[in-house]
């Protein structure tokens, strides 16, 4: 077992796990946060989706002593401020994508870091980043339109505007 | 995570906040539903669903449909709101917790809308009535001078209203119309309306809480090795290098009790999930497996392509098809194969069990129906139903892999042996090389043409039974009636003037479950593929040839619509190919239209997937189009995808990479419009995808000149 101070959505998170525990189970089982999900446990799937200073990572295949005392991680719970939603998440909403909604979190962290590299992705650029994630009730194409409209909606306010909380929609 | 409590005493506990209000149940499903109001008494009753008007005008429904992914969170509640004329905000939902009080509760065969449709309205229109009726009595007016609006009941021409917290607990005291009018459709403001599903948030901001995210106090974690050959028995377990991983409590034998045989396990117990798992790893077990090696799928196909050579049980016929096919200008025969398939939901199997020493036991589980886990879990720990108590959670996907109990009765095993609460949680490779899967099949097919007619058709449909496997339900001279709705006449709807139709049932112990659409999605593939090639025998339009022998006219409707929005009759160029195929399962009906070109590189590309779907009244089109949207996926998924093949008793896949779903570089252009019939809801989480798999064959066909008669299809090789 070892000490690791972690930088999870800006808050320190003090763990006390085995070294080559995969930072998925560190943010589930010992930080609380339960928006990332274990799906496949080889990163084929992409439901464990998290940011590593930024880019986007396979947490069930990141193990906890392989991060930098200076990694800032970031989790679908860190990516709105908690009053205003991220325009990926309005997107999300707006277009209605979620089925199930269990893959839905690391398909939303790789659709963040798509447009933070690509504010205004073609189709061929949204196949090409979002086919790591897997989504088996099929709301890829949903997935592709709510994607435009993020980049749209980040073009015109800058980000989300609607509170967390509300359905909106169609 | 808290889990949501919602035993009796805690529904007694919420409505007693503030008074009981008014309270009612409905005495059974289906047409004639009666209305019952909610006593001491009559919860003991089989009652279902239970809604709660409490005096602060609190509205409460119990959910007796657990949600999968398929919106019962919004269909269920839109039902009673509807009526009760309410908004959607306003409906809190408890989950049911499988008691017998409510009912059926299992969400599977899409049966949510089409079950709760009659009884649910009826409640929501009966406590409105009552509620009216109170009113009227206290302005000394008559009901036809009061109207619902808004979670109120209004006085007309004045400024008078009350809240139906303020008449709730008067309104108990009335008697319960026995024939509540319901609204006429057209007034309709929910039902049939595009509405954002109120849950779509938390599912977006890692809030959703499903069976995966739970933890109870005291729990611990179980990791388990089943056996690899699927039957194999356990020679001997070195635990040595597993015991000395941190956080490992303990290694033990465990079983997975399937419906048809409980296989044998062994369990690494850890204080967190990733601790057992490395201590599964670390496990070094013998296996017996004698026996195992005639177990393969190869096997079973060779079975069942022997089965087609012969007669099978004769379910249905009109004239004779011997007589038929000896006297036709044109005969075909032909048979198709569709693959065993895992449900592969992303979120793995999951469950929480918690066996008390005083005999009471808790789970809390991402499970489809807490009714058919109460009655598994009763059996196997031979408790009684009210010693054990359900906590469903959101379901991370299931497609009817989480209506078998396995994971669940694994835990129940680990729990009563430990004494405390045991989280069981499966990797993905117990997901895809334990099964239960879909069944492959086969359909042996023989037709004739006269002329530019199709004359007759004689589908022989042959495998395994899900009745006989997961009910020991069906003796060797049946027929599974799952299959006979399914391809019976009075199910497509040919009217041709001679058919027949026949079952072989081959059996097998590779564990087998229904899975989306069931049989229908192996049996549209043989029908309508076969359909296909009776029309070009025939040299007729495919659509044509299809309307020519139908009467029924939603079928003509749907098939109008496809050939209209798929632009049918457009000229293709050379290499590109549309294809065509109409299935009716669960009460709708759902055809598509895949289009498909030949590449240069010799490989197959699918353009574009047009579906229609006729399912009567529905509740949300965009939910409708949502689910048909995954339907095209999975559909797709299943006819160009690897199977799952055995070899040896073993699944020969483990994970995504030999067992890929579609990602969203292969997903196509799709388009789905839905066809406003006005009939009785039919089903919508399952119909649409029957029919894709055809319709790709279908189009290949049309492109390539390829009849491609097993799935799946290898896109690259055709």
């Amino acid at each position: 077992m070892a000490v690791y101070n972690l930088n999870v959505n800006g808050k320190k998170v003090t763990v006390d796990v085995e070294p080559d525990m995969p930072l998925l189970w560190v943010l589930r089982d010992f930080a609380g946060l339960k928006g990332t999900k274990f799906g496949c446990g080889m990163a084929l799937c992409g439901a464990c989706t998290v940011h590593l200073n930024g880019q986007p990572i396979r947490s069930c295949q990141t193990p906890v002593s392989s991060l930098a005392k200076s990694a800032k991680l970031t989790t679908i719970e860190g990516i709105s401020d908690g009053v205003t939603l991220h325009a990926v998440q309005q997107a999300w909403i707006e277009e209605q994508v979620p089925q199930c909604g269990y893959c839905q979190s690391g398909q939303i962290m790789s659709a963040v870091a798509l447009l933070k590299t690509t504010p205004d992705p073609s189709d061929e650029d949204i196949n090409s980043a979002m086919s790591g994630n897997l989504c088996r009730c099929g709301t890829y194409d949903r997935i592709r339109k709510a994607i435009h409209r993020a980049a749209d909606l980040s073009k015109t306010s800058g980000g989300g505007s609607q509170k967390v909380g509300k359905a909106g929609g169609k | 995570m808290t889990p949501n409590n919602n035993s009796r005493r805690e529904f007694l506990r919420l409505s007693s906040l503030s008074g009981l209000g008014l309270m009612l149940g409905v005495s059974s499903f289906a047409k004639n539903a009666s209305i019952v109001k909610l006593t001491e008494e009559a919860l003991q009753l089989e009652i279902n669903p239970f809604i709660i008007i409490d005096n602060l005008g609190n509205i409460t429904l119990v959910n007796p449909r657990p949600d999968m992914g398929q919106g019962s969170t919004q269909a269920v509640p839109s039902l009673l709101a509807e009526e009760l004329e309410v908004s959607l905000e306003k409906v809190k939902l408890i989950q049911s917790d499988g008691k017998s009080k409510y009912g059926s509760q299992t969400s599977g065969g899409s049966s949510s809308v089409r079950e709760l449709w009659e009884p649910l309205r009826k409640a929501g229109a009966a406590a409105k009535e009552m509620l009216t009726e109170t009113a009227a009595k206290r302005w000394g007016v008559s009901v036809d001078k009061c109207y619902a609006e808004d979670a109120r009941i209004h006085q007309r021409n004045s400024d008078k209203s009350f809240s139906y917290g303020e008449l709730a607990d008067e309104a108990s005291k009335l008697p319960i119309p026995k024939n509540p009018k319901l609204k006429d459709p057209k007034d309709f403001k929910i039902i049939g309306k595009t509405k954002p599903r109120l849950d779509v948030p938390d599912r977006v901001t890692g809030k959703a809480v499903f069976g995966m995210d739970v933890d109870v106090p005291g729990m611990v974690y179980a990791a388990i090795l089943h056996a690899p050959a699927i039957h194999g028995k356990i020679v001997s377990i070195d635990d040595a290098a597993a015991k000395k991983i941190p956080g490992v409590i303990k290694v033990m034998k465990a079983e997975r009790p399937m419906p048809h045989r409980t296989s044998e396990a062994v369990a690494v117990i850890a204080t967190n999930w990733w601790a057992a798992l490395k201590g599964k790893k670390a496990l070094n077990v013998t296996w017996d497996n004698s026996g195992l090696d005639k177990m393969t799928t190869d096997s079973y196909f060779a079975k069942s392509y022997e089965a087609a050579k012969a007669e099978g049980i004769n379910f249905e016929e009109k004239g004779d098809i011997d007589q038929a096919l000896a006297h036709a200008e044109k005969t075909l025969e032909a048979v198709y194969e569709t693959p065993f398939l895992a449900h592969a939901p992303i979120e793995p199997e999951n469950a929480i069990a918690h066996v008390k020493e005083n005999g009471e036991v808790e789970i809390w589980a991402p499970i489809q129906g807490p009714d058919w886990a109460l009655r598994d879990v009763a059996g196997y720990l031979k408790v009684k139903p009210e010693q054990i108590k359900i906590n469903v959670f959101l379901l991370g996907g299931a497609f009817g892999r989480k209506a078998y109990h396995d994971f669940l009765l694994e835990a129940c095993f680990l729990s009563k042996e430990l004494k405390k609460p045991v989280k069981v949680i499966w990797t993905r490779e117990d997901d895809i090389s334990q099964g239960p899967y879909r069944p492959g099949m086969l359909s042996a097919m023989r037709g004739a043409v006269n002329g530019k007619r199709i004359a007759a058709f004689h589908h022989h449909a042959i495998g395994e039974s899900i009745n006989r496997q997961v009910f020991n339900g069906l003796k060797d001279h049946e027929v599974d009636d799952w299959i006979t709705g399914e391809l019976s006449a009075e199910n497509h709807k040919y009217n041709l003037p001679v058919w027949k139709l026949s079952w072989s049932n081959v059996k097998t112990d590779i564990p087998i479950v229904w899975w989306r659409s069931v049989y229908a999605s192996n049996f549209a593939f043989g029908q309508e593929c076969f359909m296909d090639e009776l029309a070009h025998a025939a040299g007729v339009d495919p659509i044509e040839a299809r309307q020519g022998i139908l009467q029924d006219a939603r079928f003509k409707k749907v098939l109008e619509v496809i050939s209209e929005k798929a632009n049918w009759k457009e000229k293709l160029p050379a290499g590109q190919g549309k294809g065509v195929a109409v299935f009716k399962s669960f009460g709708s009906i759902s055809a598509c239209c895949v289009t498909v070109s030949k590449q240069s590189d010799g490989s197959v590309k699918i353009d574009k997937v047009v579906s229609v779907i006729d399912c009567g009244w529905h509740v949300n089109p965009d939910n409708v189009k949502a689910q048909t949207e995954g339907n095209i996926v999975m559909g797709l998924t299943a006819a160009i995808k690897p199977g799952i093949t055995y070899a040896g008793g073993m699944a020969q896949q483990s994970n995504f990479h030999d067992y890929p779903i579609m990602r969203i570089n292969e997903a196509p252009e799709m388009d789905i419009h839905i066809v406003n019939s006005g009939e009785v809801p039919g089903g919508v989480g399952e119909p649409g995808l029957p029919p894709v798999a055809p319709a790709l064959a279908n189009a290949i066909f049309a492109a390539t000149g390829k009849r491609l008669r097993k799935l799946p299809i290898d896109l690259n090789e055709v």
